[in-house]
């Protein structure tokens, strides 16, 4: 396979954009975890889906769209629907959590509409569903770069508030700490890394390697640092393995990396186990 | 140097309503430079808004608030003021975090945007841990300390910014009462021995009267403001029908009493 790689272009393509993903996706994965947020991704995949169809569906009945890359539009509706959940989070204050529901059935009634108005769509629509190695163009993959470069940056720069604000949002804003706007930031950066992470996993599977490498890193990380570098590791494991694993085996490659996500996630939580036996210090 | 005469705090006037319920109606209260003052009264008598108005949690409505000199919407020093909110008795056990992390986070405003912390900003943190006595737990996950120990992590987070003003809302709940006395001593000690001015909310004056030097009794206004001597002065069977019963106003039993005042 190493061989294949400098070979052929799109999987050069897949494999450098599965990197990347491999660590953006839980590095953000990690403050949607512990921020109680793990479905927010789930409803941001979902109108992701919608923009991709709206995509499809203006490319199949206009001819001067065609060439456009869906995954811009895909984009566009996710940022909008992270737009819509902060404003439903302030409409129903004491019912945050019904700003997910409201949005991802949203995005799935809107996707089916369009997806019906084109009379459905070729396998191309599959690719996006659950992930598609040879779909990842060299475009995509400058995209994916430039979009990384800017969520590492702001993380970087915005480490302390970001942290503050997930685990204390009262403190936080107690400090003098500009809450909405930090949140505002965060949130589309969520948006992004999913639609961006969507050619290499699929919509269904993204909010997956956004939080089980997250989940994993928990059972044994210290502290907040640590739990962000063994996200990352465990999600470049999951996609890198998967995607491996994926061309020898002739398997789905998103399903693989979910599945080798889960199966670490299912060695630290018995790691942990034997770690309890031991006399816990308190 | 500010001008000492400057009151730390001073509230003038000030109502608020949550939409029909009034909860705090014409507050007026002073605090100020080294003062240890409690604030106590019954649930729901409008203690606790009055700290997230200060806090600038909740937004004013009426009345004026001024802190250190200037009024509250002028403010930006808000690293002079530290806060302890009851809240951190029941934080997500399971964050990440170790104690390291979570005493450092209260430098976030200190520090402005876009910096990192330098090694002096390290040694502030270690000594803010140190001064809680929690230096052992330092690379500890907060979730694994008990919750005295983790109401004091809260304190060091509020310190390492070395606030002028501190504030804690009900700070003993979840505290074990064993552990309730040591706590109230680090606070006289930040008190006496370095100069920080203490706000304190609490329904539980029994345990803390010995240690503050001003008491403010509250339901929806105020009712009484002055130095501890003078509280204990008052009619104390007067006090406790006024307030209801979950006010503690004898000093010496709060050993059985403690667990069920909630």
């Amino acid at each position: 396979m190493i061989a294949a790689i400098f070979e052929y272009e799109f999987l050069q393509n897949a494999f450098l954009t599965g990197m990347i993903i491999g660590i953006i996706a839980p590095l953000l994965g990690v403050y949607i975890v512990v921020r109680r947020l793990s479905l927010i991704a789930d409803a941001l995949s979902h109108v992701t889906l919608a923009g991709i169809a709206a995509s499809l569906l203006l490319e199949k009945k206009l001819t001067g769209f065609s060439g456009v890359n869906p995954v811009y539009m895909g984009m566009a509706f996710s940022v909008t629907g992270s737009v819509f959940i902060e404003k439903l989070r302030s409409v129903y204050k004491h019912y945050q959590e019904l700003a997910i529901p409201i949005i991802l059935s949203g995005g799935t009634g809107l996707s089916v509409i369009f997806i019906s108005l084109a009379d459905g769509f070729n396998s191309d629509l599959f690719g996006y569903l659950f992930g598609s190695v040879s779909a990842v163009s060299r475009e995509d993959l400058w995209l994916i770069i430039i979009i990384s470069v800017i969520i590492i940056a702001i993380i970087v720069s915005l480490y302390k508030e970001l942290f503050l604000l997930s685990f204390d949002e009262e403190h936080a804003q107690a400090s003098g700490i500009p809450v909405k706007i930090v949140h505002f930031i965060f949130i589309v950066m969520v948006a992004l890394v999913i639609a961006s992470s969507m050619r290499i996993v699929g919509i269904l599977l993204v909010s997956a390697l956004m939080t089980l490498p997250v989940a994993a890193s928990m059972r044994i990380a210290k502290g907040f640092k640590q739990t962000i570098l063994l996200s990352v590791i465990f999600g470049e494991v999951s996609v890198l393995g998967g995607l491996f694993l994926a061309y020898y085996l002739d398997l789905a490659p998103g399903g693989t990396i979910v599945i080798i996500a889960v199966l670490i996630l299912l060695v630290t939580i018995l790691l942990k186990k034997v770690k309890t036996s031991r006399p816990a210090k308190v | 140097m500010e001008t000492r005469q400057e009151p730390v705090i001073k509230i003038e006037d000030v109502s608020f309503r949550y939409e029909k319920n009034n909860v705090l109606e014409r507050v007026n209260l002073t605090v100020n430079e080294g003062d240890f003052l409690a604030i106590v009264g019954p649930n729901g008598s409008g203690k606790s808004t009055l700290l997230k108005l200060i806090l600038n949690l909740l937004k004013l409505q009426n009345g004026k608030i001024t802190l250190f000199g200037e009024e509250m919407n002028q403010f930006k020093d808000r690293q002079k003021i530290g806060f302890v909110s009851q809240k951190a008795n029941s934080f997500n056990t399971g964050f990440p975090a170790t104690v390291f992390e979570v005493v450092a986070s209260g430098l976030t405003k200190k520090l402005g945007l876009f910096k990192w912390m330098k090694k002096e900003d390290r040694r502030h943190v270690i000594d803010a841990i140190d001064s809680v006595g929690l230096r052992e737990y330092e690379t500890s996950n907060v979730g694994e300390l008990s919750g005295g120990q983790q109401q004091r992590v809260f304190i060091a987070r509020a310190l390492v910014s070395e606030p002028k003003l501190l504030i804690l809302d009900e700070p003993t709940v979840g505290v074990d009462a064993q552990h309730v006395q040591s706590f109230y001593h680090m606070l006289e000690d930040l008190n006496k021995n370095r100069g920080i001015t203490l706000l304190l909310v609490t329904h539980d004056i029994g345990t803390i009267s010995e240690r503050v030097s001003h008491v403010a009794c509250m339901n929806k206004t105020l009712h009484f403001h002055g130095k501890t001597e003078e509280f204990e002065r008052l009619d104390k069977a007067e006090v406790s029908t006024f307030y209801g019963h979950d006010v503690h106003i004898l000093s010496h039993d709060h050993h059985h009493h403690h667990e069920g005042v909630r």
